[in-house]
């Protein structure tokens, strides 16, 4: 019998840290993937990869901030044993990443120098200029290549993963895929399947992601019975360049080097924005949120800009929502050597140097939280336990999630910096439990029946997508709506009357999807239907994003409703102001009681997804008001303290995990 | 001097460029565009006309043809296809010849381009590697080159070992430039000594006979100035160059580093500006000393 085999679909951060470490273990392993590994979309990631580390050590930081931190940027809606887990491998991981040759940025002495990022006050972040994902990304490529050089690892670049296979007892057995150059269709057969394909920001239309971040890979296992977690949870990135094929980051590294943002206080002031006096400018963001300043959470920093341009005006253009990103007053010198990537993008693609002069951005869809909902074993330490089967294993059996396509680890929002660590994390931790389920797959073979049916359904498919009639809808029309409807609706700002009937206009689209036609009918390279394929399954991920979104009436983290906000306290009588925190609270712990739970979305028989929701672990760290620069946060935390206190003395606390690290 | 080459301009020249243009901006651009249906093929040229938006790039007007698919001439057609990802010149997938230069499509700015030549904007696939159809050619020998010099530090595992080696700020300053190459093959299309290799399967070889008879041709010819530079960046690396003689020994190989004719096309065309004549140069004087090591080691 042969030895076990895994078949990884996605070359990116987390597929590669899951392939390097699985060849590591003897197992043999095809990595399919859309474009070549090295141009996978982790290589757009620029700003850089959180972990505690020395000097921040000594500072009071700590593995345990590390994790608080991220569950309070979240807004606790992530299960806390797998994030407690990946801050305690945070620096293990970037010290693995310095082995393998990544060029971070150094101190005079030598050391690896570190940047401060949003939603946290210590300088936790390794960077290399302002391209570290692409730097990550060549260094776990570089090391898997060495052992495809070995033997152990067969890559499949330009293949198309079209639906996992199971067998009648559920569990995964393998998969369908398609060549995009021949056309050809093959079944890998496989002891387990680990699914790394990224995110869906094509649904959104143009996002900061790459082209191949459609979605398919992950609306294929969902169509298949894989759940879904925290759909509606979409990361706006607060700072993109607005291109017409696509919005281009502006890392958070920008800001992190002592960025500034403002809008002039006359609304378009025509003038050289140079020419403007500080006086006459708003520093909206730090004049708010003192506390952090330009570094507040991505979700906060997102709608203060859209609410700045949208609500009150200020828009820098007139016919373009924009403010300034303003890194002017920062040395030339300084600039080129921590932000050179990304200064280049924005002077190569809108012509203006941004060292000289204040660039323009506005908010774009960049990450999804949610995605393929996933298992872990919980251990008595309030961590993982390591080699479980359970831990990213979707509940298909044998079909694992990792990397920004899988739900975990960030919750509601992440913060800058970790999902680089959340993919290397995933994708090194996954790789012993798969071992094990191998095992468990080997205890029973399938027949070959079973992926050749499944082969010859999606020849089927093709073929019947192939002999469409001509003059039907055009597919590249189609995505340019749903594009736009999902941005509209969707992104910073919900509402419900509009979810609802984006909702429906999503069924629309997704009907008329089935009267495409192609323009390219042919069997050779055929981009035209693999798009089309892809388009066709956006549709069952924008239905679910928008049900989500829908049905979780509160505010948190991305996801905002203005009709469930809950504003500040603005009153100054101090009586007043107690009173009114009091409320504050009661209403924070029923909505906690309400909605602090994770959204599980099943596809249903009729294609509506089918929601229900499931408690979140929040056994280490008690969920709390995330307080970033709300009026009167004072009065507020000063009552929620109170009442912890009181509850603790109340109920003799349970032996703490970990507490205070 | 590298930016002026490799078309990007100094500041003003592309803002005056774009404000320029703005100003008498075309209702529609034509676009000609050299295609090939399929290895072996013939290949044509087609004209599409598209209108003219402010903004646009290669990549946005490839994408309204792909829409479109309706020629100059009212035919319609298949769409172009093409390769790309990221669109912000960090995935190396978009090279292509633009008006006859290759570059990354994506950072081939329609203002520009109407600059350079107002009446038409010409597309055509790498010369260099066999076209698999239309824009889209095969580079798989551009990672098989870093395979050939053993471009990764070998770490013994990737257990936890503590943290990498110290690095001054120089040499890390003098590394990261060569770590960007995003491996467009720009520098590979350019270059006089670097030649095309296309290998198809015979009728009856198997899908590994015919793998390996392409390395093998593969081998035997120019590894390219990107391999070189990527030899000389792990050969600097502390725990790199624990390897560096197996890299020597691929430099001094057939189709290494003396097929060069010192052309310094690359340099001029690479889009991340790294200095690979800089690269070359130092494993030029490697080699030297390498062979006269060996030579006496003997």
């Amino acid at each position: 019998m042969a030895g076990p085999r895994v078949l990884v679909i996605g070359g990116g951060l987390a597929g590669l840290s899951a392939t390097m470490r699985l060849a590591e273990l003897g197992i043999d392993v095809d990595l399919l993937s859309l474009v070549p590994v090295k141009r996978s979309h982790s290589a757009c990631a620029q700003g850089g990869i959180n972990s505690v580390n020395t000097q921040t050590r000594q500072q009071g930081d700590n593995e345990w901030k590390h994790f608080d931190d991220t569950v309070y940027g979240g807004d606790f809606l992530q299960h806390q044993p797998p994030v407690k887990e990946m801050a305690e491998w945070g620096p293990r991981i970037v010290d693995l990443m310095d082995r393998l040759g990544v060029p971070f940025n150094r101190t005079p002495e030598g050391f690896r120098d570190q940047r401060r990022f949003g939603g946290t006050l210590y300088k936790r972040t390794a960077f290399a200029g302002a391209t570290t994902g692409q730097q990550l990304l060549y260094a776990l490529d570089e090391q898997v290549r060495r052992w495809e050089v070995a033997g152990k690892v067969k890559k499949w670049e330009f293949w198309d993963f079209l639906q996992p296979v199971l067998d009648e007892s559920g569990r995964c057995r393998g998969a369908i895929c398609q060549d995009l150059v021949t056309m050809e269709f093959r079944a890998f057969p496989a002891d387990a399947v680990i699914v790394a394909s990224g995110g869906c920001g094509l649904v959104f239309g143009r996002s900061t992601m790459s082209m191949v971040c459609t979605g398919s890979a992950v609306s294929r296992c969902y169509a298949a019975g894989a759940f879904y977690g925290n759909g509606e949870f979409i990361q706006v990135h607060p700072t993109a360049i607005p291109g017409a094929d696509k919005l281009r980051l502006m890392s958070e590294s920008a800001r992190g080097e002592g960025g500034r943002v403002w809008v002039p206080k006359t609304p378009q002031d025509p003038r050289d924005p140079r020419d403007i006096p500080d006086a006459e400018r708003i520093y909206f963001l730090e004049e708010r949120y003192p506390k952090y300043g330009n570094l507040v959470p991505r979700d906060i920093a997102t709608r203060e800009i859209f609410n700045i341009c949208t609500n009150e005006g200020l828009s820098v253009e007139k016919d373009r929502l924009c403010v300034y990103l303003d890194l002017t007053h920062i040395p030339k010198e300084t600039l080129d050597r921590k932000l050179g990537g990304i200064l280049e993008i924005y002077e190569k693609f809108q012509g203006v140097d941004p060292r000289f002069v204040p660039m323009k951005i506005f908010p774009a869809v960049h990450y999804s939280m949610g995605g393929l909902w996933i298992d872990y074993e919980r251990s008595a330490s309030g961590g993982l336990v390591e080699g479980s089967p359970r831990n990213q294993q979707t509940n298909i059996p044998g079909l694992y999630a990792i990397g920004e396509c899988d739900y975990q680890y960030h919750g509601a929002n992440r913060l800058g910096a970790n999902s680089l660590l959340s993919c290397i994390f995933s994708g090194l931790f996954v790789a012993p439990g798969v071992v094990a389920s191998c095992d468990e797959a080997k205890k029973s073979e399938p027949g070959p029946q079973l992926m050749n049916d499944a082969l010859k359904a999606q020849e089927k498919r093709h073929a019947e997508l192939l002999s469409r009639p001509a003059g039907g809808e055009n597919p590249y029309d189609l995505h340019d709506e749903l594009g736009k409807l999902m941005t509209r609706t969707c992104t910073v700002v919900r509402r419900n009357d509009q979810l609802a009937e984006a909702y429906e206009a999503v069924c629309a689209l997704e009907q008329r999807w089935q009267k495409c036609s192609l323009s390219d009918t042919g069997s050779w390279t055929n981009q035209n239907v693999v798009f089309t394929k892809a388009l066709g399954d956006m549709f069952p991920l924008a239905k679910l994003i928008l049900k989500g979104a829908l049905q979780r009436d509160e505010c948190r983290g991305a996801h905002y409703k203005p009709e469930f906000s809950m504003p500040g306290i603005e009153a100054d009588d101090p009586a007043e102001r107690r009173r009114l925190a009091e409320e504050w609270c009661d209403r924070f712990e029923e909505n906690t009681k309400k909605w602090l739970k994770t959204t599980v979305a099943r596809h249903g028989d009729d294609g509506h997804p089918v929601l229900t929701y499931e408690d979140v672990d929040t056994s280490i760290i008690s969920p709390r008001p995330r307080l970033y620069g709300l009026v009167g946060g004072e009065v507020i935390e000063e009552v929620w303290r109170e009442r912890q206190q009181a509850r603790a003395q109340a109920a003799p606390q349970p032996a703490t995990v970990g507490a205070g690290g | 001097m590298i930016r002026v080459a490799d078309g990007q301009g100094d500041k003003n020249g592309v803002a005056s460029a774009a404000e320029a243009s703005a100003s008498k901006s075309p209702a529609s651009l034509r676009v000609r565009v050299l295609r090939q249906d399929a290895p072996g093929r013939e290949s044509y040229w087609e004209c599409h006309v598209i209108p003219y938006e402010a903004n646009m790039n290669v990549i946005s007007i490839l994408q309204r043809i792909a829409a479109r698919t309706t020629t100059e001439d009212g035919r319609k057609v298949a769409p172009v296809a093409w390769d790309c990802n990221c669109l912000e010149e960090v995935c190396g997938s978009c090279t292509m010849l633009v008006n006859g230069r290759t570059r990354m499509a994506c950072t081939a700015l329609v203002d520009r381009l109407l600059e350079e030549q107002p009446e038409e904007i010409v597309l055509e696939p790498m010369s260099k590697f066999p076209v698999v159809r239309d824009l889209m050619v095969d580079r798989r020998r551009v990672f098989r080159s870093l395979e050939r010099v053993k471009a990764w530090v070998p770490i013994d595992g990737s257990y936890d070992q503590g943290p990498g080696p110290r690095i001054s700020p120089e040499d890390q300053e003098d590394a990261y430039p060569l770590a960007t190459c995003i491996s467009c093959g720009c520098c590979m299309e350019a270059c006089p000594q670097f030649t095309k290799v296309e290998v198809s399967r015979l009728a009856g070889e198997s899908q590994e006979a015919f793998e390996a008879r392409r390395k093998e041709a593969f081998d035997k010819n120019f590894l390219g100035a990107h391999a070189i530079s990527q030899a000389m960046l792990f050969n600097s690396h502390p725990t790199g160059k624990m390897i560096a003689d197996e890299r020597m020994e691929a430099l001094t190989d057939r189709g290494g580093i003396q097929m060069c004719g010192n052309a310094q096309n690359c340099v001029a065309v690479c889009p991340k500006s790294i200095p690979l004549t800089r690269s070359i140069a130092r494993a030029g004087r490697a080699a030297t000393l390498w062979a006269i090591r060996r030579f006496f080691d003997r």
